[in-house]
């Protein structure tokens, strides 16, 4: 049966999806700065106010952990609080309260109570912006205990997996690539669309090089994939799913080509792309030819907005760790 | 310990409105401390507006407007000594410009090129700060410091209304209390923190309140009235340098301007009141005052507004003769003694960008 679809924006996908989630479950409720009457500074909650009234999408004292913390008192009293954090580096007041209790509530209760927040912030570089407007934070999230990740890269995506965040009863977070915002767009099916979490999506396929990614690397390796113009014929996987992740997907990526480069923005140290890369040293040792490479920001504070391209994973790196995995 | 209960309600102010409400005085202040106030004020506006325009020019980033704000940078600046310290928030960008900071310097923060960035020990003014509230604790650890080596500085550190909500402020204004740290705690309180207003921030009566809750005194202040700034912030120093600790100052103004020049109001301001705000804005309120003073004239005007609008083109034209910025800076400055693993990436960078890095 053909679902229908409307080509939409990545952001305008996410609208589409709280839209859909409120009206679907009355217990579902939105929170954070600027989300009401402005709709939210990059307009992801634009009309929610209005047609929910402000007790469902709610502007909140500026306070990132008073945020989240008071989401997880408004768990207790029945409601599945879905919170912004306004931009990625602006959620660390936030990490308290995360990593103190979101993350360890659920088995406090010995599995008496459910925290079902979904935390919802764009994230990432590229935009020309003042500092910390920049940053890639997923690893601090994805390290945590009790806590899952998703990072959409597509406007389907930014949809389903924000939907499978908020009927999750698990604390999931999703980042979203803020500089495809606007820029992404593609068919959205209307109405329920969930994309589970944990399952990962193969966006091109090939032969000869693995390439692994999520959120705003996917078009980026989609630009080197382009650029080698058919020098090599490259798979590119797109994770979608940090925590579940998908490893069937990512061991059989792996064992398709034997060759894998990891593309991930955050810094490298501890980065979610040193946690693929054990994985396949793991359980993929006999299946690569090459060692695994990881193309990421490198470990210095996000720079100064005229030299971030220097900083981000580049078609140029990437198209590289192509070229030197197949020479290896 | 001084008397801190309870905290002001209503707000100071100096400047009369040349009718019914007549101008008060200010101790102390001569003729050229009343010039080198409008100088301030006239450098900040030049700088404000000269910037919005920039940005509209493709010249400058993204921009956080302060139109209506530079009387309680001016008032409270005047009121510190040199070795007095300043904390500023990106509200706050140019409050250097007092300091001897180019403004170059300053267009090239907005700009995103490094030398926008400068050593905070060179003027005695920290870094700009962009996440609401977390300099607070800063300002309070350094005016502490300077109290724990028996030096005099006290430090000054601005914030705005929002940021009253945040963590980070209410235990940086804690610790200065419980330390008697010589603390200036500046709220810029222009009743919006983007799209929030004041009500959905506190349910307060006033911000000044709060400071009650910390045991230091809570002083409310036009925000527009430069003298009325002036005066609470030199008294907030006095407190501070007599041992007395910390002083709360709420300055009380209104947002005229978009939050930032990403910022579309319209879906939320109060355009009528906005209006009602610019006909009363801060530096024709004082242009006012001097001139029925009989301090300013025409002449003397045109030539401060002229020498403002001087340095801003001379500060834009340095800025866009720097050449851009070697993508190799991106490893500078990270660590004092940087791990080996930071100059093998700095190779591979160089590598893959041809060379062309140095
Ligand atoms: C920790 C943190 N959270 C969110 C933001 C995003 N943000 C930038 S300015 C702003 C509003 C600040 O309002 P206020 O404190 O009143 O200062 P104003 O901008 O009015 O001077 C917000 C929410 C931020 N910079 N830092
Ligand atoms: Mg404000």
């Amino acid at each position: 049966m053909a679902v229908a679809t409307r080509e939409l924006t990545l952001v305008e996908a996410v609208n589409d999806c709280l839209h859909h989630e409120l009206e679907r479950d009355d217990s579902v409720l939105v929170m954070g700065e600027d989300v009401g009457r402005a709709g939210g500074v990059f307009r992801a909650t634009a009309g929610l106010r209005d047609r929910f009234g402000p007790d469902r999408c709610i502007d909140t004292p500026l306070a990132e952990a008073g945020i989240l913390g008071t989401a997880v008192g408004l768990c207790m009293a029945g409601w599945r609080p879905v919170v912004e954090m306004q931009y990625d580096a602006f959620s660390y007041p936030c990490l308290d309260q995360l990593i103190t209790h979101v993350g360890r509530y659920h088995w406090r209760t010995k599995g008496g109570m459910e925290f079902p927040i979904t935390i919802r912030m764009p994230y990432g570089g590229g935009v020309r912006a003042p500092e910390l407007h920049d940053d890639s934070p997923e690893t601090y999230y994805v390290h945590t205990p009790g806590i899952k990740v998703a990072i959409p890269s597509t406007a389907a995506d930014a949809k389903g997996l924000l939907a499978a965040a908020i009927r999750d009863p698990d604390p999931v977070v999703i980042f979203e690539p803020k500089l495809h915002y606007r820029t992404l767009r593609g068919e959205v099916p209307e109405g329920d669309h969930v994309v589970p979490l944990g399952e990962a999506r193969i966006v091109r396929e090939g032969d000869d090089v693995t390439l692994v990614a999520y959120g705003s690397m996917v078009p980026l390796c989609e630009g080197a994939i382009d650029a080698l113009d058919g020098e090599a014929s490259v798979e590119l996987l797109d994770i979608r799913s940090l925590k579940p992740l998908d490893e069937d997907a990512l061991l059989a990526a792996a064992a398709k080509t034997g060759r894998v480069a990891i593309v991930q923005e955050a810094p490298r140290v501890c980065g979610f792309g040193a946690e693929l890369a054990a994985i396949l040293a793991e359980k993929a040792i006999l299946d690569l030819q090459a060692p695994v490479l990881r193309v990421t920001g490198y470990d210095v504070p996000y720079p100064y907005w005229t030299i971030e391209d220097a900083y981000m994973p580049s078609v140029e790196r990437v198209v590289d760790a192509v070229r030197r995995l197949l020479a290896f | 310990m001084a008397q801190v209960l309870p905290a002001e309600r209503d707000l100071r102010r100096v400047i009369g409105d040349g009718e019914s409400v007549p101008d008060g005085e200010v101790d102390g202040l001569d003729e050229s401390d009343f010039l080198e106030l409008y100088r301030s004020l006239v450098l900040l506006r030049t700088y404000d507006e000269r910037s919005v325009v920039f940005h509209r020019q493709g010249r400058i980033g993204t921009y956080a407007i302060f139109w209506n704000h530079e009387a309680m940078q001016a008032g409270a600046v005047h009121a510190l000594a040199d070795e007095d310290w300043i904390f500023p928030s990106y509200r706050e960008s140019a409050i250097g410009l007092l300091r001897g900071i180019p403004a170059a310097t300053i267009l090239q923060w907005w700009r995103g090129h490094p030398t926008g960035w400068w050593n905070p020990a060179d003027y005695n003014v920290a870094s700009i700060c962009v996440p609401i509230a977390t300099h607070v604790p800063h300002a309070a650890g350094l005016a502490w410091g300077k109290k724990l080596r028996g030096e005099n500085a006290c430090s000054i550190v601005f914030f705005g209304d929002g940021a009253t909500s945040e963590g980070a402020f209410h235990e940086g204004a804690n610790f200065a209390a419980v330390m008697g740290a010589p603390l200036i705690l500046f709220c810029n309180n222009n009743q919006w923190a983007i799209s929030t207003p004041l009500e959905a921030q506190t349910r307060a009566e006033t911000l000044a309140d709060k400071a009650v809750g910390y045991g230091m005194p809570g002083v409310r202040v036009d925000g527009a009235d430069v003298l009325a700034v002036y005066e609470a912030t030199r008294e907030a120093v006095e407190r501070a340098r007599a041992g007395d600790g910390p002083t709360f100052i709420e300055a009380v103004t209104y947002r005229a301007a978009p939050h930032a020049t990403a910022d579309d109001p319209s879906a939320y301001i109060d355009a009528e009141r906005v209006e009602q705000e610019k006909r009363n804005e801060c530096v024709g309120r004082y242009e006012r005052y001097l001139r029925r003073l009989g301090v300013l004239t025409d002449e003397l005007d045109q030539q401060i507004r002229g020498e403002a609008a001087d340095a801003m083109r001379a500060g834009i034209a340095a800025a866009e003769a720097e050449a851009p910025a070697d993508p190799g800076l991106v490893f500078e400055h990270a660590y004092v003694q940087p791990p080996p693993e930071l100059a093998r990436d700095r190779a591979e960078l160089r590598r893959v960008l041809g060379g062309n890095e140095g």
